[in-house]
């Protein structure tokens, strides 16, 4: 047994269910198991990291709870009802967003087009009209650029449209897939800025992120993945000691 | 009559050849586009929409109700076919998706033959539209339903182009072209999306198949095979997925084939066909993106 | 090894039971089944080498019945004599007329034409992959079919090609038969086959381990070429008179109907197919007739049989994409150590 290990997966039940909470979740692809009985969860308000090595499972984890790949086994429930058999349409709906890993914008789509899919599953005009003109203040480049395709946008500028294209949903628990990646450094800072910010306004965020001291500044609490099972998990702040976590990561002893 | 005359009437006829093509190579690069499917089937949209148009005026339905009719059923027929026969197999290698539809061409051309009979059948025309004018002397003609060819294929290819940018169910069918994860994620019923591209695809067959008939004079069964190896061409000029580019490759071939029957020597012209495939191949060797995209490559 | 020569002794009694059939068959069977028999033979002579392309290196070619046009009407041209060239085709160039040839050389250099063909057209061709490969080949089929059309004073265009004698007999279709397998069995279990399986399987990787991919694949197409040629002069000796639009997109989806419902990658997978689908075309013909039962008429279906056909196509395509023998080799005796393993046997059975 490794030294370390995950502390355990509680919830008081008496209180009301987490937002997001996901339990023994097992995913395969094909023969190779890429979650082996994951349990985590996400409460209201909290901005919680996911970490580990490449391979670990991280985006796994995402691309389930938004019902892109079919888990085998384990349970995901947002507020208590589970999601893991619905749709990604109706997941969307149901208020979770997805912002991919190497942003996925629409490349041939405008700005403002971009946009307006990620309110595809809303309902409500006046309120997407409003939130449109918050994201366009929150990235004001975004909103000089709005008539652009969003293929001539340089790496960071996709970045902001995707992250902008996933909150004109509305979600009410955001999953981000690494979005420092491919991001020159200086805009990075302001990436994560913003998410500061989307954080005071109460935004729920599950975030992936490879850059460790960037993640844990931002999350409340952060679980380490290696190899498809939670290694370790905590307060943000009691992981900065790097020395676990590395040895969480890599599995050395 | 003078060459210019003649230049003028080739130029009509390579418009309203080129309007048909165009019709029909849209519906085959949108299908493409958010499939990858090579849609064999779609020709038979065109079966449909005629005989419906057919059927439609020997009931007494006035004709332009029937053209909305027979746009009406070719829609239809696209959804089911990608029910019954494509919705199966999605997301199966490219070869077992052509193969597929090349068995739905197959069954749908033979139940069309069981139904209807092989031989061609008349296809009348109110007197209104059985009409041609002639200017100069008879150097140019044009009929009244090269006009309601080019009429009718403008106003749907701007009703198109409203539609893929102005609608959600549109912008939502190119972002699902583009990157059908990502329209996952964004929350788009792809479902949804995919049975309107075959709605809408199948539509401008159908209006293509009451066009090409009343070109012609005659429905029959097995009238849209050509038209859809034509419009293969035109949307691999175009390069294939794009619709801009199927518009652009069907008006390129209309004129390139009138040009080929108009200004080439007898001995060649009636060799028309082998030419453009071979157009075909060496634009799938050497631009396999098409005229407007050098770049995509999908050689080995 | 004991092997070897357990399989030579199999192949030999398999050539001598053909050779009894082909011979005494047509006595036993009567017209009827020697018909179908001889269709089957035909037929497996084209689909296991429309296979040997499509099956074994991923290069799903509709052009295949292109050949088969090209060689019928090459070895019609032959077999013509001089009267017959001069009254059916006064315009042909006087080296091509008044040939009369003999069944067998006509039937090799119409190989060998289009053999040369696929060569030709294969340099380009084989080096597109997937769907555009599919639709390049078509391309080629609608060429040879225009050419065909348009070549008066070869083909008498559109009209009907007549005066070929009928000689494709039991005994020519079966010899046929047994050579084209043999020989595709030879290609398919040595180093080469393993080669072309590997391109199909993986290109870049097979690339990646020294294999030449469009030698490869070219091979397996001028290979498949000839003995389309064979099957188009079998064809043509069969019928005695055709048109282009006999070797057409009917015929294309006959042949890929059976290939893929018997299952590509595998010889007797094609041969399944073959059998299975020229019984049920004939069953369903009965069908397609008509016919009455207790007084209870059946009206004449025209096209039914081909809508059946269809249908069973897309059925495969949805429930089985593998085929009825799923890339294996249906054997009847315990697989032998010449016989090289292809990746898709590791996939467990379901026969």
């Amino acid at each position: 047994m490794a030294t370390l290990e995950a502390a355990p997966e509680t919830h008081d039940a008496a209180a009301a269910p987490p937002l997001l909470a996901i339990t023994d979740l097992t995913v395969s692809y094909g023969p190779v198991r890429a979650l082996k009985g994951v349990s985590l969860h996400v409460e209201q308000g909290e901005v919680v990291a996911l970490l580990g090595a490449n391979g670990a499972g991280k985006s796994t984890t995402l691309r389930a709870i938004s019902g892109l790949v079919r888990p085998r086994a384990g349970d995901i429930r947002l507020r208590g009802s589970s999601i893991m058999r619905l749709p990604p349409a109706k997941i969307v709906r149901n208020g979770v967003a997805h912002c991919p890993e190497g942003r996925r914008v629409f490349a041939s789509l405008t700005v403002a087009e971009n946009l307006r899919l990620g309110a595809a599953s809303r309902e409500d005009a006046s309120g997407v009209d409003e939130d449109r003109e918050k994201l366009l203040s929150l990235f004001p480049i975004l909103r000089t650029r709005r008539n652009q395709t969003a293929g001539t946008l340089s790496g960071g500028e996709q970045q902001q449209l995707a992250l902008a294209r996933a909150l004109m949903a509305r979600p009410s628990l955001l999953l981000l897939d690494e979005p420092s990646l491919g991001v020159a450094p200086l805009l990075v800072r302001d990436i994560f800025r913003t998410l500061g910010q989307l954080k005071r306004q109460g935004v729920t965020m599950l975030l992936v992120e490879q850059n460790l001291s960037l993640a844990l500044d931002i999350a409340d609490r952060a679980y380490v993945l290696r190899t498809g099972e939670v290694r370790l998990s905590g307060v943000a702040e009691d992981l900065r000691d790097g020395e676990r976590v590395a040895e969480a990561y890599l599995g050395s002893r | 009559m003078d060459y210019a005359d003649y230049l003028i009437q080739q130029g009509i006829n390579a418009i309203s050849l080129g309007s048909l093509y165009a019709l029909v190579a849209v519906g085959l690069s949108i299908v493409f586009g958010i499939l990858r499917l090579t849609n064999f089937a779609h020709g038979d949209m065109m079966m449909v929409g005629a005989f419906s148009t057919l059927l439609s005026s020997l009931a007494g339905v006035p004709f332009l109700w029937g053209i909305g009719i027979g746009v009406v059923a070719g829609a239809a027929g696209g959804m089911i076919m990608e029910r019954v026969a494509y919705r199966p197999v999605r997301g199966a290698p490219d070869v077992t998706l052509l193969l597929t539809s090349l068995a739905v061409t197959y069954i749908l051309e033979n139940l069309g033959i069981l139904v209807f009979g092989s031989s061609p059948k008349n296809f009348p025309l109110p007197d209104w539209l059985d009409t041609s004018w002639e200017f100069r002397d008879g150097a140019l003609t044009f009929t009244s339903i090269n006009v309601l060819t080019v009429a009718l294929t403008v106003v749907s290819l701007l009703f198109l182009g409203w539609f893929v940018t102005r609608t959600t169910t549109g912008l939502g069918m190119r972002a699902a072209a583009e990157d059908m994860g990502a329209a996952h994620l964004v929350g788009l019923n792809v479902n949804r999306l995919i049975v309107a591209a075959f709605a809408l695809a199948s539509a401008y067959a159908g209006l293509a198949g009451v066009l090409w008939a009343a070109q012609a004079g005659v429905v029959q069964p097995l009238m849209g095979f050509t038209p859809l190896l034509k419009a293969f061409v035109a949307a691999i000029i175009g390069g294939f997925g794009s619709i801009g580019g199927a518009l652009f490759g069907g008006y390129l071939l209309g004129t390139l084939e009138v040009a080929i029957v108009a200004f080439l020597p007898d001995e060649i012209s009636p060799y028309r066909d082998p030419i453009v495939f071979a157009l075909l191949i060496v634009f799938l060797l050497f631009r396999p993106g098409g005229i407007l995209q050098p770049n995509r490559e999908e050689k080995l | 090894m004991s092997h070897t020569i357990r399989t030579r002794l199999i192949v030999a009694a398999a050539i001598l039971l053909a050779a009894i059939v082909a011979v005494f068959g047509p006595g036993l069977l009567g017209d009827y089944f020697t018909r179908i028999l001889l269709l089957i033979c035909m037929n497996g002579v084209l689909v296991a080498s429309l296979g040997l392309c499509n099956g074994f290196t991923g290069v799903f070619s509709l052009g295949h019945v292109g050949f088969v046009a090209t060689a019928a009407y090459v070895n019609g041209i032959l077999s013509l004599t001089a009267e017959q060239s001069a009254s059916l085709l006064p315009n042909l160039p006087a080296w091509l007329s008044g040939w009369g040839m003999h069944f067998l050389p006509a039937t090799l250099i119409a190989g060998l034409v289009t053999a040369a063909l696929a060569a030709l057209v294969g340099l380009p061709l084989m080096r597109l992959s997937g769907h555009f490969v599919s639709v390049a080949t078509m391309g080629f089929l609608i060429i040879v079919n225009g050419v065909l059309v348009n070549a008066d004073e070869f083909t008498r265009g559109s009209r009907t090609f007549t005066g070929v004698p009928l000689d494709t007999t039991l005994p020519w279709a079966m010899g046929w038969l047994v050579i084209t397998l043999l020989v595709l069995a030879r290609i398919i279990y040595s180093p080469i086959g393993r080669a072309m399986r590997a391109v199909r399987d993986n290109a870049i990787a097979a690339r990646g381990i020294g294999i030449n991919v469009l030698r490869t694949r070219l091979l397996a197409f001028v290979v498949g070429a000839f003995f389309a040629g064979v099957g188009g002069s079998l064809y043509a000796r069969y019928l005695g008179s055709f048109s282009p639009a006999t070797f057409y997109f009917s015929m294309m989806i006959n042949q890929i109907a059976m290939l893929v419902l018997g299952g590509m990658g595998s010889l007797s997978g094609a041969m399944i197919g073959v059998v299975v689908i020229g019984t049920m075309t004939e069953l369903l013909r009965a069908l397609e007739r008509g016919f009455s039962i207790d007084g209870v008429t059946m009206p004449p279906l025209f096209g039914a049989s081909q809508i059946a056909l269809g249908l069973v196509f897309i059925l495969i395509m949805i429930y089985r994409p593998t085929g009825i023998a799923g890339g294996r080799e249906i054997v009847l005796w315990p697989r032998t150590s010449t016989r090289p393993a292809p990746s898709v046997e590791e996939a467990p059975s379901r026969n």
